[in-house]
């Protein structure tokens, strides 16, 4: 089983819509995770049927309990946070700021202070139209994406490809270079770089290029919308054959991909012609790379 | 635009690649035409913002974050550390104190709690502040280090140095990171105005309803800009129209203008409704905000 993660560094490269690509030709063999669990889109192009779900607990929280305070104000003396304040006379915790380091808890003369677990998302478990499974995620509005949730979403995807027999897994990563990206990267076995030929897009193709070299993992390039600036471009190419990166392939600005989108289908349902023949050509390539 | 509080605009979105940044440098340089405007990135972990400027750097100073340092020559092994880390940053190994800086919140419980000391708070670099001037315009960024996973210490300590330098310039436009989760938060928690970027697609919609969740749960004042108008369909500005979300601007779909973007250059000189839109952005800004008075 071989596990091959599209990043992008920069968000709207196109990463989604050509991990739904390969998701779609890779078919039954190929679990998918959706890994981008602050804004997960997968879900809109492969039709999941939200087969299985289960709250997703991560950290915790303060509640201070108004019976028991005495409002010695100890607790707002320890907490780093700003997440406790006094509203109307009463000590409250606001849960948005709080980050469940307990300090207060403990320092609480009355133990009128407890920390809850934090509802942190859903994850789910679904049957895809590609004939496969896909394990997926929502996190919660403004919960803590430390990873956690990411790495569930991974690891039940590696338990379900190992026991279903399955060739791969293909994970769409967070954008950045914070802990959802090292927790999407962390055992991997190739890494496709989807990026766009613009000062941005090359920025930050270089600082998660960065992220990815500490973990030794082979890497590809797709750029995507590359006839925008050939110059940028160029720069791209020069910049992944000096870092030995596989330039796997151009992409044009195309608003098919968009249309294919407005639709809920893979660009390799909506196109039949040149794109189509790419991502088949690549996919092959990416599947071949990975197991080298 | 005199006797005005200083106004503090945040621009974020859900999805990434909206916008965000061709919004805010835009924004910023437009307003800098007229008057003194602070534009800071808060997306630390990619900021894109400073590519399409070019100024004089003024400050440069590198961002810490407090972690615990053992020393073992004051500690008695008494087990209190690891027992209060609720990161399971501060583990002991037999006669050994480990700390992980990485999962380190720098909340102090460690080091405050340690009855021998043996726990001091010490400085580790997370990233670096820039502040460059270009006339009527400062611009701030920060940039995480490589490897360093939490964003928010770093957005947070930007925020503090942008009060502290340019407490009182009447416009501060902070472009945040994409998503909804803490750095998001942070980002945007004390803005007066949220302006969400998104594009007119299932995507763009998908996100954007969760970027209206974030807001509402932060009881910040929003609009929205869609970019790219004139793709995909328009059920973004049926779901505006549902939501009573005001929608402040559209910026057309042009080839032009990502050709403009993919350079590094500002467009909205070249598209005369490009700077109307700004113009009209920036009024319901100061409208929305002040209540009327200009």
């Amino acid at each position: 089983m071989r596990e091959i993660v599209v990043i992008s560094g920069k968000g709207g490269t196109g990463k989604t819509s050509i991990t739904a690509a390969f998701a779609m030709l890779g078919g039954a063999d190929v679990v998918v995770a959706d890994c981008d669990v602050d804004a997960a889109d997968m879900h809109l192009l492969m039709h999941p049927d939200y087969n299985f779900a289960e709250d997703f607990y991560s950290g915790e929280v303060a509640y201070i309990d108004q019976s028991n305070c005495i409002r010695c104000g100890k607790c707002v003396d320890v907490c780093h946070f700003d997440a406790i304040s006094v509203k109307n006379k009463l000590f409250v915790v606001d849960p948005i700021s709080c980050e469940g380091c307990g300090y207060c808890a403990r320092v609480c003369p009355t133990k009128t202070i407890v920390n809850n677990d934090r509802l942190a998302g859903k994850w789910f478990i679904s049957k895809i139209k590609s004939g496969s499974i896909m394990v997926h995620a929502r996190l919660g509005i403004g919960a803590d994406n430390s990873g956690k949730l990411v790495a569930k979403v991974k690891n039940e995807a590696k338990e379900i490809a190992l026991e279903e027999r399955k060739g791969f897994i293909l994970v769409d990563g967070s954008p950045g270079i914070g802990c959802p990206v090292v927790s999407s990267l962390s055992g991997a076995n190739f890494v496709v770089l989807v990026t766009e030929p613009s000062v941005s897009g090359l920025h930050d193709l270089k600082r998660v290029y960065e992220l990815v070299k500490k973990f030794k993992i082979k890497a590809g390039c797709i750029i995507n919308k590359a006839d925008v600036n050939p110059g940028k471009c160029a720069e791209i190419v020069q910049f992944l054959s000096e870092n030995d990166i596989v330039h796997l392939t151009d992409l044009p600005y195309d608003e098919n991909f968009t249309k294919a989108m407005v639709l809920g289908q893979t660009m390799v349902e909506y196109d039949h012609g040149v794109l189509k023949a790419i991502l088949t050509k690549i996919w092959e390539k990416v599947k071949q790379l990975s197991s080298g | 635009m005199t006797d005005r509080k200083p106004l503090k605009i945040a621009i974020a979105s859900g999805k990434g690649g909206t916008g965000k940044t061709t919004l805010s440098t835009n924004l910023a340089a437009y307003i800098a035409e007229q008057e003194e405007v602070v534009l800071v990135d808060l997306d630390v972990e990619e900021p894109n913002s400073g590519l399409f400027f070019k100024g004089e750097l003024i400050h440069e100073e590198a961002i810490f974050k407090m972690i615990p340092q053992w020393d073992e020559t004051k500690c008695t092994l008494c087990g209190i550390c690891p027992k209060v880390c609720n990161y399971h940053a501060v583990i002991q190994i037999g006669p050994t104190i480990l700390v992980f800086p990485e999962l380190c919140h720098s909340c102090y419980a460690c080091s405050d709690l340690c009855p021998t000391a043996a726990l001091p708070m010490i400085p580790k670099k997370t990233g670096t502040l820039r502040d460059f001037g270009i006339g009527n315009l400062h611009f701030v960024e920060s940039l995480l280090d490589i490897g360093e996973a939490q964003a928010v210490p770093l957005i947070s300590k930007t925020k503090k140095y942008v009060a502290a330098n340019y407490g009182n310039v009447s416009i501060t436009i902070f472009d945040s990171p994409p998503g909804t989760s803490c750095p998001v938060m942070e980002a945007t928690k004390h803005a007066d105005f949220v302006i969400l970027v998104t594009e007119p697609t299932p995507f763009g919609l998908h996100d954007l309803s969760l970027a209206v969740e974030t807001m509402r749960a932060l009881a910040r004042p929003f609009g929205v800009v869609i970019n790219r108008y004139g793709i995909g369909n328009d059920e973004v500005i049926m779901y505006c129209r549902e939501e009573n979300i005001p929608v402040l601007a559209k910026i057309p779909n042009n080839r032009k203008i990502a050709e403009l973007y993919s350079s590094g250059k500002l467009m909205y000189r070249d598209f005369p409704e490009v700077e109307n839109s700004l113009s009209d952005i920036l009024e319901y800004c100061v409208k929305e905000v002040k209540g009327g008075i200009a």
